[in-house]
């Protein structure tokens, strides 16, 4: 249990995938000016990460990895090639699919999530937890908690730079900075912040 | 008035359709700097107070004046007390030359000796800073038209005191061009910004220099003489080895150990906390909340204990001390536009800052210090705090209306 928990906080604060790899950037500059479409945002992330990063583990350990077709029979096989199309494909099925899901018996929930989720198929920040998630070896449980402590993290980030931008709004920026410049200027002000976890071994 | 006269016959040069229409920026700061501003507001609402901008930054840098005084006194007895334990008999370069023409080389039981040769460790970083800080400054104040405030004094003071005696003065001009032009004149100068432009440039020199100013070893200017930071010696083997080492909490209270120049002082720091919070430009909650956020998180780790990190059992009497905790609490954590804004979101803004400072102190072992990187974590969510106050304010109201 406690090894679950230091991974889970890991991969919010240590290994924030905005604010340390600098992943998913193109939504989290486009989409963090107002705090709620940020949050609905945010909660659409979690939720995606929760659900791909386990579907792709189950695809890597039981079809793509070095004799992971053991269970049908077929020995020596190794189709880790096929790694990134699988994956790719996988998360982009889930969202369509969830989509579908949510258009039909949750009606709310779809139209606060509106354009973001075909939008978070494209998101960097999905497809690297997956590609963490397979260099790092998780098992199953492992990756179901490390893609809610990553989703988790990129929506913290991306709800704090929309606080920040929020703030920014009665600020006097120079004409050439304004919009994205400035946003990249307070995302990398906001990474020296989160330097303050990296280091920390859990 | 000869000088009121000058100011007047010099104006209609700055204003609107003068001569050097473009420096008005310069002229503003050198007259306001010498008299109250003729500026009056003329559309209402008026507001009448003796207090403005210009006031609550003086208080400001006079509020750091108890700890800057110790500092130069702590910065020459720590060069004095290292040459002692060498065995030389001078400070060498141009410090020995300086104080050797005046007759206060190497008095190690004089406190005019020791204050002057602090001087000659904090003066050139003080100049350096604000020479290239102002100048960013003036710069951005004469193309963007704003004006050059006493805000950059404050930032000025306060970068220099939270620096090391032994920094190499380019790394203090890169430092401070970056806390003021990145943290600050980017968003358009002061008010405007969102972190604390002085802890901008010093985590920024923190990063991209550990090794002069990370902290785990001690800062003295002498060649040779090296020792452990009281935080380092505690994260290797708790109070004890601290003590061992020759500290005392009554010597860190009172600020006789080794570290930044204005920091070392928890007693000299109160005194500016006092005069801050008596004339109500730090807010107390702030102060208040990072302060039991800091206690209660010590407390929280001294019941969890560890067997192998023993800054697990550090009593938070010993945080409050050493390091820049005091230092940040009371000039950096009270600033007030970086923080919060709402009152109940500035309750919340200490408490995180007392969790975090711990935090990274503790169980962090990449840094011994946390109080700078614990603050810039604050700021960050500052905004984000005040929004749910906010809106929680919102939902209150509604709830009350129907």
């Amino acid at each position: 249990m406690e090894q679950y928990l230091s991974l889970f906080v890991k991969a919010i604060f240590v290994e924030n995938m905005a604010l340390a790899f600098f992943l998913g950037m193109c939504t989290f500059l486009a989409v963090s000016k107002k705090i709620e479409t940020a949050i609905g945002l945010g909660i659409a992330v979690i939720f995606i990460e929760m659900i791909t990063v386990p579907a792709n583990n189950l695809i890597y350990q039981y079809f793509l990895n070095v004799d992971a077709l053991s269970w049908a029979g077929i020995y020596g096989t190794d189709l880790r090639f096929l790694g990134y199309i699988s994956y790719i494909g996988v998360i982009a099925a889930i969202v369509q699919i969830l989509e579908m899901i949510l258009d039909k018996f949750l009606p709310v929930l779809y139209n606060a999530l509106g354009i973001f989720l075909p939008l978070i198929t494209v998101n960097c920040a999905i497809l690297g937890a997956s590609l963490f998630m397979v260099e790092r070896d998780y098992n199953f449980t492992q990756s179901v908690v490390y893609g809610a402590g990553a989703g988790a993290g990129w929506a913290l980030a991306i709800i704090a730079i929309a606080g920040i931008r929020d703030k920014l709004k009665y600020s006097d920026i120079p004409d050439g900075l304004q919009g994205l410049g400035i946003a990249f200027i307070t995302t990398g002000l906001m990474a020296l912040g989160f330097m303050s976890f990296s280091g920390i071994k859990l | 008035m000869a000088l009121r006269k000058f100011f007047d016959d010099m104006s209609p040069n700055f204003e609107k359709g003068g001569k050097y229409e473009k420096y008005y920026a310069i002229f503003e700061m050198v007259e306001t700097f010498c008299y109250t501003p003729k500026t009056v507001t003329t559309v209402a609402p008026h507001a009448r107070d003796y207090v403005d901008t210009k006031r609550i930054m003086t208080y400001v840098v006079l509020s750091t004046f108890p700890a800057l005084l110790f500092g130069l006194y702590n910065t020459g007895l720590q060069t004095n007390l290292a040459l002692d334990s060498l065995n030389m008999s001078g400070v060498s370069g141009f410090r020995g030359w300086l104080l050797n023409l005046i007759g206060y080389d190497y008095q190690v039981s004089s406190y005019l000796g020791n204050m002057l040769l602090g001087l000659t460790y904090w003066l050139p970083i003080y100049i350096t800073t604000l020479l290239i800080g102002g100048m960013a400054e003036v710069v951005f104040a004469v193309v963007r038209g704003h004006e050059v405030t006493e805000g950059f004094l404050v930032t000025s003071m306060l970068f220099s005191l939270t620096m090391p005696a032994t920094i190499p003065l380019w790394q203090v001009a890169l430092g401070i061009s970056f806390g003021v032009i990145l943290g600050k004149e980017v968003f358009g100068g002061q008010g405007k910004n969102f972190m604390n432009p002085a802890l901008v440039g010093r985590s920024f020199l923190y990063f991209a220099y550990p090794v002069q100013i990370s902290g785990d070893s001690v800062w003295v200017g002498v060649d040779g003489f090296s020792g452990a930071t009281a935080l380092n010696l505690g994260a290797r083997g708790g109070v004890e080895m601290i003590e061992k080492a020759g500290i005392t909490l009554q010597d860190s209270f009172i600020g006789t150990i080794p570290g930044s120049m204005g920091e070392s002082s928890t007693l000299a720091i109160l005194i500016g906390l006092a005069f801050l919070l008596f004339t109500r430009i730090a807010n107390y909650r702030m102060v208040l909340g990072c302060v039991i956020g800091m206690i209660t998180t010590v407390t929280l780790l001294n019941a969890i204990g560890s067997e192998t990190n023993p800054m697990f059992n550090l009593p938070w009497y010993w945080h409050f001390v050493i390091g820049g905790y005091a230092f940040g609490l009371v000039f950096m954590v009270t600033e007030p536009i970086s923080g919060s804004w709402t009152n109940k979101g500035r309750w919340i803004y200490g408490l995180l800052i007392g969790f975090m400072v711990v935090l990274i102190r503790v169980v962090n072992p990449a840094f011994p210090e946390g109080m700078m990187l614990a603050i810039l974590f604050g700021n960050i969510f500052a905004p984000l705090i005040d929004y749910f106050v906010v809106q929680q304010n919102y939902k209150r109201r509604i709830k009350r209306d129907v």
